[in-house]
Formats: C-alpha cells, sequence, structure tokens
C-alpha cells in the first residue's frame, strides 16, 4: 500500500528526515512513536502533501504511484487521509456541507454517482453515533468554538465517512482525556480492515492501548531506529526513548 | 475657486430652480454653501485616497423622468414584493407611482419628499439637514439643493412593524450622464420598533451619478434594523450620505452592502446622544477591476454607558482600492463608554489597495475602547485543510473568500435580505456554482 524508501526531507534548508524507510501493507496498523522534534509530523505532513516541504532525495510510492507528484486534494480523492494534529476552525465553511462536498468529489473522482442530502445523511448518521458527534457539532463552522477533544473527534468522524485507503492519524491522542481517548479509538478500530492500512503518529504509548498495531517503529533525529511489535511501544513506554537512541548508536 | 465640474453643478441648480419649491430658501442656503466648499479634493485629509475629480470629466445632468416600464423592470428585478415588505420604488430620483400608490401600514407614515415638502413642509424642514449637516459636507449641501424626491416615514411610538420597509432606488438614466439626488428623512417613535432596507441599482453598464442622503432619528427606546444594500451600475458614481441621531436606550443596527458602482463613497454619521444608546454598524464591500469603495464612518458617543460595535470587511481584486475609516470621539462625560471597531481585508490581487484607518478620540477617562485592522491574504492552513478533503484548491479559495463575506452577510435577521444577499455575492466571485454546493 505504502513504500517510502530513503526519504530526505527539508524545511527551510533544514534537513528533518534523513533517511526514511517503511513499508506498509493493507490490512495493517502502524505506530510510529518518537520524542519531540524527531521529525513525525513532518512525516505525516509530507503525506498529506502540505507545501513547504522539500524531498531531497527517495521516493514515496502509494499503491505503486508515485504520491509525491501528486496535489493534496488528489491524493485525498486516491483515499489518503490526515487527521490533523491541531484542525484549524473554518469560520463560515459548514462542517455537514464541506464533508458531503468531499465525499462527493472523492465519488466523482471514483466514477460513483454523487449522494444526495437525503442519502447522504442517511450514511452518516450511525457514524455520528459511534464518534458521539452531535447535530449541533455538524451544523456549525468547521471546527469552530470545539473543544480540543471535539475537534479530535471530528477529524476520525469524517475519517469514518470518507473511508480512506490510507489513514494517517497525527498525535490524535494529544489533548484527550480518557473518555474521549476511548471515544476516538473505537472509531479507529471500527474502520481496521484487510483493505485499509493506518499510521498512527503519536508520541505516547497510552492511545496503543486502545489501538493495537501491528508494527511499531521509533523515529528520532530523521531515522527510524527501531522496529518491532506491539510490546516495543510498552517497552517505550517504561524505558522512554533514549535507550534506542543509545543501541543505534552503539 | 469654482473648478468647471463644480460649476456644472451650480448651472443645474439655476437651470431648475423650481423643484420642490416650497423649500426654495434651504435649497438656496444650501447651494451657497456649496459655491464655498467646492468638490472635495485629496489635499482634504478626508478625501485623501478618493479622488473624485473623476466626476468632474462627465456632464452629469439631471435625470429626466424615466418611462413607467423602468419602474416595472426595477420592481421586479430588484424588489422583493409586497407579500414579504411594504415596497417603495424611485426610478431615477422620483417615486415611480403616484402617492395614492404608497404602502399606508398601521403605525407608520410614508409619503413622498415632495409630497410633504408641499403639505407638510415644516415637518420636512425641521428634520432636513439637522443631523447631516451641511457644513463641510459638500456632497450633502448640494444634495439639499438638488433633491427631487426621497421618502418620508414617520414609525409611530410604540408601533412593532413586521415587515420591513424597502426603499428601492432605480437608475434608468438613457444615453446621457444623468444625476440623481434623493433625500430620505426617518424617525422611529419612542420604544417602536422596525426594519428598513434601502437598495440602491441601476440599469447595467449605465453610467449615472447618484447622491443621496438619509437622515434618522430614533426615539428613546426604538429599535431599527436597517439594510443599506449598494448594487448600482459598474459604470456609476454613488456617493451616500447617513446621518443617524439615538436617543436613550434607542439600538441601531445597520449592515453596509457595497457591491457595484465603479466609484463609491460612503459617510456614516451615528450620534449616541444620550444613555444607554447602542449602535452596531456592519459592512461588507467588494471590489473587482478598477472598483473604488470608500467607508467613512464616525460614532459620536455623546453620552455616559453608550455602547458601539462596529465591524466592516472587504474583499478587493484586480486593480480594486478600497478605503476604510473608522472615527470614534468619546465626549469628555460619556464615562463607561463600550466602543469596539474591527476592519478585515482579503486582497485577491497583488494590484489591489486598501487602505485603512482606525481614529480614536477619547476625552473621558473611564472608557472601554478597542480596534483592529487586518489586511492580509487568505490562510494557508485552512486552504491545506479543505484540499485534504479533496477540495480542489480553486475551490477552496473560492469558498474561502465567499466564507470571509458570509460573517457579515450571515447573521443578519432579515432573512430574505439575507438570502438574496448571498445569491449576489456568490455571484460577485469567481466559482459561483461550486460555491452554490456548500450553501443549500
Amino acid at each position: 500500500m505504502l513504500s517510502i524508501k530513503n526519504l530526505h526531507v527539508s524545511v527551510e534548508g533544514r534537513e528533518i528526515l534523513k533517511g526514511i524507510n517503511l513499508e506498509v501493507r493493507a490490512g495493517e496498523v502502524h505506530a510510529i512513536m518518537g520524542p519531540n522534534g524527531s521529525g513525525k509530523s513532518t512525516l505525516a505532513n509530507v503525506l498529506a502533501g502540505r507545501d513547504g516541504y522539500t524531498v531531497t532525495r527517495g521516493a514515496i510510492l502509494y499503491r505503486g504511484r508515485n504520491l509525491l507528484e501528486l496535489p493534496p486534494e488528489v491524493r485525498a480523492c486516491e483515499g489518503v487521509f490526515l487527521a490533523f494534529q491541531y484542525p484549524v476552525e473554518i469560520p463560515g465553511v459548514n462542517n455537514v456541507y464541506l464533508l458531503k462536498a468531499a465525499l462527493n468529489a472523492i465519488r466523482r473522482y471514483r466514477g460513483l454517482e454523487e449522494l444526495d442530502a437525503v442519502d447522504f445523511l442517511a450514511l452518516v448518521r450511525g457514524r455520528m453515533q459511534t464518534l458521539k458527534m452531535s447535530e449541533d457539532l455538524m451544523s456549525r463552522s468547521v471546527n469552530e468554538g470545539f473543544s480540543g477533544g471535539e475537534k479530535k473527534r471530528n477529524e476520525i468522524f469524517q475519517m469514518a465517512v470518507l473511508e480512506p485507503s490510507l489513514a494517517l492519524l497525527d498525535e490524535t491522542d494529544s489533548g484527550l482525556d480518557i473518555d474521549a481517548l476511548r471515544i476516538v479509538a473505537e472509531g479507529v478500530n471500527s474502520l481496521r480492515s484487510g483493505e485499509r492500512a493506518i499510521v498512527v503518529v503519536t508520541h505516547y504509548q497510552r492511545l496503543l492501548n486502545y489501538i493495537v498495531p501491528d508494527r511499531v517503529h521509533v523515529l528520532s533525529g530523521g531515522r527510524i531506529l527501531r522496529s518491532g511489535g506491539p510490546d516495543l511501544a510498552l517497552e517505550l513506554e517504561k524505558r522512554g526513548y533514549d535507550w534506542v537512541k543509545e543501541a543505534a548508536a552503539a | 475657486m469654482t473648478e468647471p465640474a463644480a460649476q456644472a453643478f451650480l448651472e443645474e441648480f439655476e437651470r431648475d430652480p423650481g423643484r420642490l419649491d416650497w423649500l426654495a430658501p434651504e435649497r438656496r442656503a444650501a447651494i451657497e454653501i456649496y459655491r464655498k466648499l467646492g468638490l472635495p479634493n485629496p489635499r482634504q485629509e478626508s478625501w485623501k485616497y478618493t479622488d473624485v475629480r473623476l466626476l468632474t470629466r462627465r456632464r452629469f445632468r439631471a435625470a429626466s423622468l424615466a418611462p413607467a416600464a423602468a419602474a416595472s423592470a426595477a420592481a421586479s428585478g430588484h424588489g422583493y414584493g409586497s407579500e414579504d415588505c411594504h415596497e417603495i420604488v424611485f426610478v431615477n430620483g422620483r417615486l415611480s407611482a403616484g402617492n395614492e400608490a404608497l404602502p399606508a401600514p398601521s403605525g407608520a407614515r410614508i409619503r413622498s419628499l415632495a409630497e410633504a415638502a408641499g403639505t407638510e413642509p415644516a415637518r420636512v424642514t425641521e428634520q432636513l439637514g439637522r443631523h447631516a449637516a451641511d457644513d463641510g459636507r459638500a456632497f450633502v449641501a448640494l444634495n439639499t439643493a438638488l433633491m427631487s424626491d426621497g421618502a418620508v416615514i414617520d414609525i409611530a411610538p410604540g408601533t412593532d412593524s413586521q415587515k420591513p420597509l424597502h426603499l428601492l432606488h432605480h437608475c434608468a438614466p438613457g444615453n446621457a450622464p444623468a444625476a440623481v439626488y434623493t433625500r430620505n428623512l426617518v424617525t422611529v417613535g419612542a420604544n417602536a420598533r422596525a426594519t428598513l432596507i434601502e437598495t440602491y441599482t441601476g440599469v447595467a453598464g449605465s453610467e449615472y451619478f447618484m447622491n443621496t442622503v438619509t437622515e434618522i432619528e430614533l426615539g428613546p427606546g426604538a429599535a431599527l434594523e436597517y439594510y443599506r444594500v449598494q448594487q448600482e451600475s459598474l459604470a456609476a458614481f454613488h456617493v451616500g450620505s447617513l446621518a443617524v441621531r439615538q436617543e436613550r436606550a434607542s439600538r441601531f443596527h445597520s449592515f453596509s452592502i457595497d457591491l457595484g458602482g465603479l466609484l463609491v463613497r460612503n459617510d456614516v454619521d451615528v450620534r449616541l446622544a444620550a444613555g444607554g444608546a447602542d449602535a452596531r454598524l456592519d459592512g461588507l464591500y467588494i471590489a473587482v477591476d478598477r472598483q473604488h469603495v470608500d467607508n467613512h464612518t464616525r460614532i459620536d458617543h455623546e453620552q455616559p454607558q453608550t455602547r458601539s460595535v462596529e465591524n466592516y470587511r472587504g474583499i478587493l481584486d484586480g486593480r480594486a482600492r478600497a478605503v476604510f475609516n473608522g472615527k470614534v470621539v468619546v465626549h469628555k462625560n460619556a464615562q463607561k463608554t463600550d466602543a469596539q471597531q474591527s476592519n478585515a481585508n482579503l486582497l485577491l490581487s497583488s494590484n489591489a489597495e486598501v487602505d485603512t484607518k482606525p481614529e480614536l478620540e477619547i476625552y473621558a477617562d473611564d472608557v472601554k475602547c478597542g480596534h483592529g485592522a487586518t489586511v492580509g491574504r487568505l490562510d494557508e492552513d485552512m486552504l491545506f485543510y479543505l484540499r485534504t478533503r479533496a477540495i480542489p484548491e480553486a475551490t477552496a479559495r473560492n469558498l474561502l473568500t465567499f466564507a470571509f463575506a458570509d460573517e457579515i452577510i450571515r447573521p443578519m435577521p432579515c432573512r430574505m435580505v439575507r438570502d438574496r444577499l448571498e445569491h449576489s455575492v456568490a455571484r460577485t466571485l469567481p466559482g459561483a456554482a461550486v460555491i452554490g454546493e456548500f450553501m443549500q
């Protein structure tokens, strides 16, 4: 599904990612963990196509295609979804209309018929319940006046409606209390399937108690220093990141 | 001093001194004021960025009566219909139907200025120019001297008018550049509530000069919701003055929308003349190509515990230019004044320009005043967010631009104005069809 090869990325002339290699297959959940400033968010943003990141070497293949040559909206149509670390508030753009326009843009791209308002609402209703999205939140402007937890829930709700092939969750657990964390994790778990890959970027192991990954990678200083199974996350929780760095340096 | 254009307006006065002859003394006094002032020029601080010399290159003659067909065309194209409002149509500055056809809602008296000047001159002269002071305002003086008609509206104390009043001013000038001068006088009695809409339109592409003055007086506890929708021809000159005086605990909420006109200047003066008076001024201007739109507002907090909130937004594309000058004066004994002002501008082109200037003069010491002005482009984070949600870049830009304007329109309590404006604004901006998908 996703194949990252020797990826080097610079921001304003400073190299942030220094040779990332990562293979993610359909059906898998990967966790990318690491200390602050290790390049986790850079990786998520490069995958989603944000401006200002220069790929100096390496390649990203998504379903065999060069992802880097596609603009963000085409990546979205191809099934890439980024759940933002800091979802932006967009006053005046209605939450529901945006989601309907997004879904229909993706459907058009795939040659499917667009959904009208009735079919669309029928589709979103169940997902609203799973993520405890109230009618009130739905009818507001995108993320406007949402609490931190509501914003994160809205991201996962959008993901549940758009049903991406590759979902990138950038620090989705930050700022969530334990109840919100459970709701969000439940939403993500309901989307696990054999056709979908999920990459969870996180600083803490906490989220991984609820979303159990197939693979865990430690990103530090722009490189993946160690990869392992779910146990690696637990070990990081107990021992911190330093021992990985020391082991890598040795 | 008299420059050719200024001279042309004087000649206009000489040519037709007979109109509204009950008001001859007032008109003669006004033309003398104008003769002294001449047209404003860029050396005057309040006209620094708006050069009206363009006006002088045209020979505007008083508009002639338009055929009745123009009136019905205007009403059907821009009216809201008598189901939803009391509508009064002026074409080329004159009441389009006879006085007997004017709406007569209970609790309100509506007549044309031309009629009132003859039958109740005292009513007219009492308010005329009392608030829209002639001194220093050449265009107001010119209006007083040359006005042809307008509406005189008195809402009786305690009236709760459900249906809005709509004054539709339409220009159909024919081939020669025409000038139109309209004057509206409005009083809202104690504890009365009303909604007044003024729409300014003209035949597309036609060239004319609309000079309009509206004077409003709000009695104690009165509340007026006021909409001014300027959608003149894109070749038109529009100079508008609004003067409002508010008594104790009265509330005035104005929405000032500028979408049309080649050169537009609006002067708004609000006097909070008694305690507890509350004014809220919202504004939106959208200018493209070579449109020029200038909004000058002045709010006087004359008494304690008065409040004003002002929020103007602008969108500029092409080589358009906008001016915003928001003056707030807090008088010496106006303690506990609360005055907030904001002006935000969105520039869609590197050739567009905006000059924005807040002006606070505070002579009291226990007040709360704030102001902020921004000039910027579309937010990159918002654009990226929308694109990750499969919205193409051009659509995302159009959508954010519309949303920026809609922040002023969406809160409008009057639904028929709001709905129509959302569509008008969407049509003004690129990508109208796509924006529509988000508006349903």
